[in-house]
């Protein structure tokens, strides 16, 4: 079993989303290993673009404060071996398809894997040129995330039935940023997810507090969560990681 | 030329977040549908000939030919079009098609500002709402057109996220089209983005060749030998070049901005100095660093400040059917005091790229030989930044 199925068995999986080396890469990484602490099911690794399209302004700030700071992808592969000396929690990228294919997608895919990285989100990818990553996903068993959105519609099934590691279930319309509410009718969306395929779904954009964490695990195998965590390590900066320790246990609490 | 998924050799594609998929789909169906319907097709004819003055004239530059000596030099005047410029060509079939999908609101990018006033007249004749992105950069280099949008009634927002320039007028757009999508259309302005866009965009602005070889089989009683235009995303160039594609015998020349310098980082020349990549849509090339971040392109001209290049013309560079050259700032502001002086007409800075190229061949081709410039927009709006340029304090 991989480790991102591993991650949805015991319970409903908290997943955390931090943009790398937003102050420094070793915020990042004391960050990861405070969220994987406390409670934390699965890491997103956002590798900064410095032209993300589907980020609000939380992330798309951060995004340029770390390149700012002097990420580039090569230090990030770096900041992963060394996280995989300390965890075993599932670690995904998310990134946009320039990041992959500017790098020669063999070898950014071929390093994942030697690295330990167990997928790839990549939002402006969607079904129709997934063909551009996949086979070379599949050769190096790294899972190539499908996202579903509240415009999907007939498309669900379509994507649902390809999909591998787990679905990333877009809750809102427009871009990544906390929400006050959340209006989609996501359990008519997940129900055709569900008649589709095995695998879990976990939905993200736009949560933040305890009670929509709450909410949403209700309806679905995992809640992701990026700009709230991503504003704490806006306001604390290199202090943050005790910090993203304590909101992550608060919001795995609420989805008990 | 264009195959499934709407791609150009290995070029286009649809790279955008799955909320947009069923938006763009059903865009391309409802495109397919209205491109072959004979009232649409009326409608956008009448409106092209009615409203916007198409069609344009081409101008025999008897002074300009004289001087340079060489080649016989014609004008594809889309500066006289309504709004004075290319752009108005494709915004009229958008926001037609739009109309026809049940849309009541249109948003934009913009860059020099030329695409953003055509989409907010298009939205006023059409009773449409209006929203234009434009890089707060371009918003104090173009004051005059964000006045101009805000008096047909669009709404201007400037971007600061970025550089604060045409990409991320284009992200902003993008991102806002998916925060609302069931009543919006995104007239997008160029060739570029996902498809079915630089097919779509292409359309509507191949009448300009169309015409063009209308009109010198009248005037010449033959082809030109080289069509020569302005590429940024590359609208009015490859609305230029579509008809004369299988004319082998027509060069097809393309004039990037260089910026100060395809040797330095304020080069704005995407075939001369980018690299394959996927941005905005799209697959094809761009001005990006090696770490793949996209690069912050410059050029004096703020419709060709932009790190791309549509997919039909990387595709065409890839199979040398179309050459792409690079023109400095410096260039392209001799080229527009030169005509302004040769032959009383004021280029818009992007079009003047395409006059300094001419002004570079001309005089080595044969006097039988003729060109046709595309003079894509009038320059009024760029006096006050080229006299800024040339050390005079000018405001608007």
């Amino acid at each position: 079993m991989s480790r991102i199925s591993k991650a949805f068995k015991s319970g409903k999986a908290f997943i955390a989303f931090i943009t790398c080396g937003d102050p420094d890469l070793e915020t990042t990484y004391q960050a990861v290993l405070e969220a994987i602490d406390n409670g934390a099911d699965l890491i997103e690794l956002g590798i900064p673009f410095s032209d993300p399209t589907a980020e609000g302004p939380v992330i798309q700030a951060a995004s340029l404060r770390a390149l700012k700071a002097g990420v580039t992808t090569d230090k990030i592969f770096d900041l992963v071996v060394r996280l995989r000396q300390k965890t075993d929690v599932p670690l995904v990228f998310m990134t946009y398809a320039n990041k992959v294919f500017s790098y020669g997608a063999q070898c950014f895919i071929e390093t994942c894997k030697r690295i330990g990285i167990d997928g790839l989100i990549l939002p402006d990818l969607p079904f129709e040129e997934k063909e551009e990553f996949l086979p070379l996903c599949q050769k190096y068993h790294i899972d190539l995330i499908s996202l579903i959105a509240p415009t999907s519609a007939n498309r669900i099934a379509m994507i649902a039935k390809e999909a591998s590691g787990f679905i990333y279930i877009v809750s809102s319309l427009g871009v990544t940023g906390i929400r006050n509410e959340i209006k989609t009718d996501l359990k008519a969306i997940i129900d055709v997810v569900r008649q589709n395929t095995q695998i879990p779904c976990a939905i993200g954009f736009g949560i933040s507090t305890p009670q929509q964490a709450c909410d949403m695990s209700k309806l679905a195998d995992g809640v992701i969560v990026g700009s709230a965590i991503v504003k704490i390590l806006e306001q604390y900066g290199k202090d943050a990681p005790v910090h993203v320790g304590s909101y992550v246990k608060q919001m795995k609490l609420a989805m008990l | 030329m264009t195959n499934i998924k709407g791609r150009f050799g290995i070029h286009g594609g649809q790279y955008i977040p799955e909320t947009l998929m069923n938006a763009v789909i059903e865009l391309e169906e409802a495109y397919n549908f209205y491109k072959n319907d004979v009232a649409f097709n009326q409608e956008l004819t009448q409106l092209f000939n009615e409203y916007a003055g198409r069609p344009s004239r081409l101008y025999f530059a008897k002074k300009m030919t004289q001087d340079l000596g060489g080649a016989k030099v014609y004008l594809k005047r889309e500066d006289l079009n309504h709004t004075g410029a290319h752009k108005i060509n494709n915004v009229l079939g958008q926001a037609l098609l739009a109309k026809k999908m049940g849309k009541t609101r249109l948003i934009a990018e913009t860059g020099a500002g030329q695409h953003g006033v055509a989409t907010a007249t298009a939205a006023a004749l059409m009773g449409l709402d209006c929203v234009v992105f434009m890089g707060e950069e371009d918003t104090i280099r173009q004051a005059l057109n964000v006045y101009r949008m805000r008096l047909l009634g669009a709404q201007v927002i400037a971007v600061k996220s970025g550089t604060a320039t045409l990409k991320d007028a284009v992200s902003e757009a993008m991102r806002e089209w998916t925060s609302r999508i069931s009543d919006t259309h995104y007239c997008l302005g160029s060739v570029m983005g996902p498809h079915p866009f630089p097919t779509i965009v292409r359309d509507f602005q191949a009448v300009i060749s169309k015409e063009i070889k209308e009109q010198m089989l009248e005037k010449e009683g033959k082809l030109p030998d080289a069509v020569i235009a302005c590429v940024g995303g590359g609208s009015n160039a490859i609305g230029s070049f579509y008809h004369f594609i299988e004319d082998k015998d027509v060069a097809l020349i393309g004039c990037e901005a260089a910026g100060r310098g395809i040797d330095t980082l304020e080069t704005a020349a995407t075939i001369a100095t980018g690299k394959l990549g996927i941005f905005h849509g799209m697959k094809s090339y761009f001005c990006q660093d090696n770490d793949g971040q996209i690069a912050p392109v410059y050029s004096i001209s703020a419709g060709l400040d932009y790190p791309g290049i549509g997919p039909e013309h990387a595709y065409l560079h890839d199979i040398k059917r179309a050459q792409y050259v690079a023109i400095s700032d410096d260039e392209a502001v001799d080229a527009f005091e030169y005509l302004a002086k040769t032959e009383g007409i004021i280029p818009a800075i992007e079009s003047a790229h395409a006059i300094a190229y001419a002004l570079k061949i001309a005089p080595n081709m044969k006097k039988e030989q003729t060109i046709v410039i595309t003079l894509s927009g009038r320059g009024d709006k760029d006096c006050a930044a080229i006299a800024r340029f040339r050390g005079e304090d000018l405001h608007e």
